[in-house]
């Protein structure tokens, strides 16, 4: 691999030196796109760290001999040791140690909720304090150095030989790319099945350009494509294939088909021209890009007025995106307080700079049409927040008497969303929760039904990039050792 | 991939296109439909699978230059060409059971999306009485298929070029008023059809199916776009239809729902074909 580094002139640390650690620093802000500039295009926002920004941030790291980071992580990467490798200079192979533990890095660095993981509970918040190492942005760096740098050569990846089991995964989402790339590097043959006609599920249609670009997902599915993944799209498992005929036609199966049925409220006026599932609005802007004007031949709502109901990841992407089609107004409207908001906290700061409005404690309950049947308002209600409920949050109660209009053209509910019934209903003996949640056993991600795994969204509800990543890459290895030993006495989920 | 086999114009702006689908034609049951996508950067456009063979791998569509994505795809489209992407069949499959005596209407380009269902009921043991209405007679296809799948087949034309003079509801009426005993009735074509169809039934009880066709974007039940009151419940129609019982649905909201886009797609005709439109299709 390619790294010629002058490390010196980067000031970071060479070979054998030791590394003086400069915790007490601020930590290094990451440069972006001004506000003005980028409510006007689709281009990241968070433009990433240069190399020399890279390495000075990484010599606050204090590499810890036990770090409280690596435990935090859901996949426990290497933390320190990948730190250690940028401050050397030696970006790739920083970028090759994260891959052992997470087949995105590139992905998980920009769009991980860092705040509450491994930046959480790094021990420098300790001391400085709201100043942890930048762990995700250190992360992004080193993967995106290898994606741009170094040709990743599939061929010369220690595979294992083939093992002649032949594995179908359902969905192309980080759970099931995880899943295919570290079964095909065991040796097995893995056909990737996914019912839209480009693969990445919510990296692809879900989360806009602006804060994952495409073209970054679409570099790491090359990967997993060189790695010997057939990926198929087009395909709808349960409709355009049979579930049966996949399970009569593989050694195991692993669901990974996510959590992308939008939930609705079911409030008068839901169904009024304008008002969207937060799943169809990003769907047409991001999937199908009605954000490229000309091009594209989907259409979206320019609005005036927009207004966002929900305060998750979902929630802040759709307002900025309302933004950046030219709304003037653009409202989220969450029935908790700021401190309850479920986002991201740099896309919670990132929408406030770009002119969203945050309408708190507050709760529709109905939306008004025209004549044309088209929204022109919602009526909402202000909320109390009470007791704390079983997720350990005050639960929001109305106040009687407090409702008032908004004006708006443009609404999109954006409150979360539930697994899709399709392979449950047509898998008899699936057991699931709630009606589409998929039961697992935790440990062997199996489900009630003989050799059918199940990960990701699918087996939460709406969760993270990174523990659908886990989950693909646990059941892998789980998988492997089914279709070696399928007699084995297994358990089923309890 | 999705080549095309075979590109028929049936009639001013009507095409019957085949298309090399495999695992759809393989898949497919009556009633149900696929997604197309001209090319990278097109919509998705629900169209009905209007017939398919598992042996050669082939399906049939049969559409009307309405818009920018179908005139592409009419205009631009020829034998031998490939299509970015086709997803399918999606749907419910249509019901089907011997119900004795079955009425299947056909309004215009619903003629179409209607074979399937003929001969899957009639295959079911059901005598199958075909109404199919076109405007004018030089707009008629897939008269003589139908009357193949059909028991019974009565044609209807707006201006009486052919067969009997009128709208296949007047034939549906004329057919029921005759005292004939009918157990069901499914109607497909246009929204304005389908009501029409609905509205007379009704006072019948007789259990009257529409395939409704609102506007789609993934067509597998991650959008909720194509959603349409039932019976006082929203269903996604690309999921839990498109088949519905039309005494439930709430018609106003379908067809203020189909209209969400027309200043877009007004803008995008204008800009792109505008001199290959079809002017007497888009009033539909
Ligand atoms: C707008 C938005 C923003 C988000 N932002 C963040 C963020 O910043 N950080 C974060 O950590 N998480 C975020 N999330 C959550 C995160 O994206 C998901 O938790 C994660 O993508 C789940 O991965 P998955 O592989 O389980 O499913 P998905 O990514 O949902 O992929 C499932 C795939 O399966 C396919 N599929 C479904 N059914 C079938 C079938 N029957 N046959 C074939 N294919 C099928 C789907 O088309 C889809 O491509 C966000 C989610 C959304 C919606
Ligand atoms: C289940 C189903 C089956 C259908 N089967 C057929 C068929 O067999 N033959 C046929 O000619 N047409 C069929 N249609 C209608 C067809 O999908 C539309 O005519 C087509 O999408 C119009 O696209 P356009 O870009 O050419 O026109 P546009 O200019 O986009 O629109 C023209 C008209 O089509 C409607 N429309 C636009 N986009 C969509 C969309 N994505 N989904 C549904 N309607 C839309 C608009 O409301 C408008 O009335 C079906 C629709 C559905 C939902
Ligand atoms: S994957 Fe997420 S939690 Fe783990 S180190 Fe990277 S940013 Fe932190
Ligand atoms: S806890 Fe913080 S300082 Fe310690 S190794 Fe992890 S990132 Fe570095
Ligand atoms: S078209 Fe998206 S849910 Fe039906």
């Amino acid at each position: 691999m390619s790294e010629t580094i002058d490390i010196a002139a980067l000031n970071g640390v060479k070979e054998g030196e030791k590394k003086r650690p400069r915790s007490k620093e601020k930590r290094l802000e990451i440069a972006c796109q001004t506000v003005e500039a980028r409510v006007r295009n689709y281009d990241e926002v968070a433009l990433g760290y240069g190399p020399a920004e890279a390495v000075a941030e990484s010599m606050r790291c204090l590499e810890c001999p036990k770090p409280r980071c690596v435990v935090a992580c859901p996949v426990h990467i290497d933390i320190p040791t990948f730190i250690g490798l940028i401050s050397r200079g030696k970006f790739s192979q920083a970028a090759e140690d994260i891959r052992q533990y997470n087949n995105l890095p590139s992905v998980c660095g920009r769009v991980c909720p860092q705040e509450n993981l491994c930046e959480a509970a790094c021990i420098v918040n300790d001391t400085n304090p709201k100043n942890p190492i930048a762990i995700g942005r250190l992360e992004r760096f080193a993967s995106d150095w290898q994606l741009t740098h170094d040709v990743r050569d599939a061929a010369s990846v220690h595979k294992r030989p083939a093992t002649g089991f032949k594995i179908a995964v359902i969905g192309s989402g980080p759970a099931g790319l995880s899943c295919s790339a570290d079964l095909a590097k065991m040796g097995h043959s893995v056909d990737l099945f996914e019912a839209l006609h480009k693969p990445g599920g919510v990296l692809m249609y879900g989360i806009p350009e602006f804060r994952l670009p495409k073209a970054i997902v679409q570099k790491e599915i090359e990967y997993v494509k060189a790695l010997g993944v057939t990926v198929e799209c087009n395909v709808v498992v349960g409709r355009t294939l049979p579930v049966k005929e996949v399970l009569d036609s593989y050694d195991a199966v692993f669901v990974a088909s996510g959590a992308g049925f939008p939930n609705m409220m079911n409030i008068p006026g839901e169904n009024l021209n304008g008002v969207y599932s937060a799943n169809e609005f990003l769907t047409r802007v991001n999937l199908m890009k009605a954000w490229k004007n000309d091009s594209a031949g989907t259409p979206i709502r320019k609005p005036r007025k927009a207004v966002v109901v929900g305060a998750g990841f979902t929630a802040f992407d759709v307002v900025r995106i309302a933004l950046r089609l030219g709304a003037e107004e653009a409202s989220i409207v969450y029935r908790r307080s700021r401190e309850e908001m479920p986002g991201r906290g740099e896309e919670i700061e990132h929408s406030l700079e770009e002119g969203a409005k945050f309408v708190l404690l507050t709760n529709p309950v109905k939306y008004l049409g025209d004549e044309n049947g088209f929204v022109r308002g919602v009526v909402v209600q202000k909320m109390d927040l009470g007791e704390p409920d079983s997720s350990g949050r005050r639960r929001p109660v109305p106040i009687k008497g407090s409702e008032y209009e908004i004006e708006c053209d443009l609404v999109v509910v954006a409150i979360g969303q539930t697994p899709n019934v399709l392979i449950p209903s047509n898998l008899p003996g699936l057991a699931t929760r709630w009606g589409s949640v998929i039961k697992v056993n935790r440990e062997s991600y199996m489900t009630t039904v003989p050799k059918v795994f199940a990960g990701g969204d699918a087996i939460t509800g709406a969760a993270t990039v990174i523990l659908a990543t886990r989950a693909g890459r646990e059941a892998a290895r789980s998988m492997d050792a089914y279709v070696r030993d399928p007699a084995r006495n297994w358990n089923p989920p309890a | 991939m999705y080549t095309i086999t075979r590109k028929k114009v049936l009639a001013s702006g009507v095409i019957e296109m085949g298309i090399l689908a495999p695992r759809i034609a393989k898949a497919h049951k009556p009633g149900q439909f696929l997604m197309v996508m001209n090319r990278e950067e097109s919509e998705r456009i629900p169209l009905t699978i209007a017939d398919s063979d598992p042996a050669t791998g082939e399906v049939t569509i049969v559409f009307l230059e309405v818009g920018r994505s179908t005139i592409e795809l009419g205009e631009d489209f020829k034998e031998g060409d490939s299509l970015f992407a086709v997803v399918g069949p999606l749907g419910t499959p249509t019901h089907i059971e011997p119900f004795g005596t079955v009425v299947v209407m056909g309004g215009g380009l619903g003629v179409a999306p209607i074979y399937p269902i003929c001969k899957g009921l009639k295959a079911a043991g059901n005598t199958v009485v075909t109404i199919i209405g076109y405007r004018r007679k030089d707009l008629m296809f897939w008269h003589d298929k139908l009357a193949g799948a059909s028991t019974e087949t009565i044609v209807t034309t707006d201006d009486g070029s052919y067969g009997s003079k009128g709208f296949v509801t007047d034939a549906l009426k004329a057919l029921h008023d005759g005292g004939r005993a009918i157990d069901r009735i499914i109607a497909i074509g246009p929204p304005v059809m389908m009501r029409a169809v609905s509205n007379l039934t009704q006072p019948w009880g007789i259990p009257t199916w529409v395939s409704l066709n609102t506007i789609m974007v993934d067509g597998t039940g991650m959008c909720g776009g194509c959603r349409v009151e039932i019976g006082k419940e929203s269903k996604f129609v690309c999921v839990d239809g498109p088949d519905f019982d039309a005494h439930l649905v709430n018609w106003d909201e379908m067809f203020a729902r189909m209209k969400v886009y027309t200043a877009e797609e007004r803008a995008a005709i204008l800009a792109n074909h505008e001199c290959k439109l079809h002017l007497d299709n888009i009033k539909r």
